[in-house]
């Protein structure tokens, strides 16, 4: 099975094609509707995100609170499209990798092609599963927001499939 | 006429949150098993091979099966020969769910105004709650907790009466093939037929409740139910919506009188971690 390590360039990706299973390793940043909302609300200020955008990685994720002695509890994929409408000004800030689950909206294919990115689905309903594959996890930004802070996360061999490759083709539309 | 203590209420729904937080309904991890079997593409059966084994995860080390704790609906079945003491009914189911979300570090989801604030209110309070009154004295607890993943793909339609079987099946299947990959396939589809506009939809979320390996008490209606499974699972959506075998572990109908004029669809979508149970006090 390839293995991907992040951050990733857009140069690593473009051999990733929609549908192949991936094993994810590295730096990921949580974030659902909330923390778009409020990055998107600096970008139109001109002001500082509170992460590195260049050839980052985000991780759709609301955790439930770590158990003691873990680094994190329940951590599945939410439902990207709710993010549809702020990601086209992420990518253009250099993100490169998204995670989640669920269908893209043409928009952010197309910025997705543009960027060379990779839209990564994990699977919906698996957050005990997956949070064995998280080693770390240090608050970075929003606080206040509890299960939808950002968080940076370090993924070890995280399960999940190609669901839009940088070429814009999807996982969802192809035949069994 | 029977008391019963409030702190038996909230105790209750304490316990029942973080069960079913941690463990699936044995009903749907047996259906679960099936739908592996009925697999046959590497993907589709990579994805049900994760379900089995975050179910087994979860049950042991007792991390959720989903971050999405849900937001918790209770069903409060009251005998009318009941008298509850030392509290408020409805404040105890609230200290419950905000004691078991706090205290089994399950996630809150709630947020205290939909549009203006979303501030969250920090132990997934309030729960919808709603009251029935049955004769007798008994008390009977039904609480749910669902995520919103698949709580956002449910759709409701007000259909004409000519419409009729053909018009309830289209939109059932409709609404099924419109939630896809989103809804966390394989999912479980609650269908309120008749009633009002409102009622349709509560008869919607109520059908979930009734256990998978439990037929429609109607013909009528179980025909229907088998009938749609079988056509949804047509529609090849499949687990993580990679176009598998298994799309709806079950199809589940609640039915009322309606008017004259009307023919309501509710259409309560749940994913495959559908958590429910019920308490007798």
């Amino acid at each position: 099975m390839k293995r991907v390590t992040l951050p990733a360039s857009s140069k690593d990706l473009r051999d990733l094609q929609a549908g192949e299973p991936v094993l994810l390793s590295g730096t990921v940043y949580t974030a659902r509707d909330a923390a778009h909302k409020r990055m998107i609300e600096l970008l139109e200020q001109r002001k500082e995100l509170p992460i590195p955008m260049k050839d980052a990685a985000i991780y759709y994720v609301g955790p439930t609170p770590a158990p003691k002695g873990r680094p994190i509890g329940s951590a599945g994929p939410t439902t990207s499209s709710r993010m549809d409408a702020y990601t086209p000004a992420l990518l253009d800030q250099g993100l490169t990798v998204m995670i989640g689950k669920g269908r893209r909206s043409a928009e952010v294919k197309e910025a997705i092609v543009t960027h060379g990115a990779v839209y990564f689905v994990a699977c919906g309903g698996a957050g005990a599963l997956l949070a064995h594959h998280i080693k770390k996890a240090e608050p970075v930004a929003f606080e206040d927001l509890l299960a939808e802070a950002i968080v940076r996360l370090t993924l070890e061999d995280f399960p999940c499939f190609v669901g839009v490759d940088s070429f814009g083709d999807d996982v969802y539309d192809q035949d069994q | 006429m029977r008391e019963v203590d409030a702190a038996r209420i909230t105790e209750a729904v304490y316990d029942t949150c973080q069960k079913i937080a941690f463990d699936y309904a044995p009903d749907i991890l047996a259906r679960l098993k099936r739908g592996r079997d009925e697999e046959t593409t590497e993907r589709s059966i990579a994805a049900m091979d994760q379900l089995l084994e975050n179910a087994e995860l979860a049950s042991t080390e007792r991390i959720p099966i989903c971050q999405d704790t849900g937001l918790v609906t209770v069903w409060l079945h009251v005998g009318q020969d009941v008298h509850v003491i030392n509290g408020s009914v409805y404040e105890a189911v609230q200290q419950g769910v905000s004691k078991s979300y706090t205290e089994h570090r399950l996630r809150a989801s709630v947020v205290s105004d939909p549009l203006f604030e979303r501030v969250n209110t920090r132990d997934n309070t309030p729960a919808v709650i709603y009251t029935e009154l049955v004769s007798g004295d008994s008390f009977r607890i039904e609480l749910t907790a669902k995520g919103f993943g698949s709580e956002n793909m449910s759709r409701l339609k007000m259909l004409k009466p000519a419409e009729g079987l053909a018009g309830v099946k289209d939109f059932v299947l409709e609404t099924i093939k419109l939630a896809g990959p989103n809804a966390c396939p394989p999912m479980i589809v609650g269908v309120g037929v008749g009633g009002t506009f409102d009622y349709s939809a509560y008869l919607s979320k109520r059908a979930l409740l009734r256990p998978l390996d439990e037929p429609n008490p109607d013909p009528r209606w179980n025909a229907l139910e088998q009938e749609l499974e079988a056509e949804a699972n047509q529609l090849h959506i499949g687990p993580m919506g990679f176009h598998g075998n298994t799309t709806a572990l079950a199809v589940k109908i609640l039915s009322a009188p309606t008017h004259i004029a009307g023919l309501p669809c509710a259409v309560n979508i749940c994913c495959h971690a559908c958590r429910h149970k019920e308490v007798e006090l």
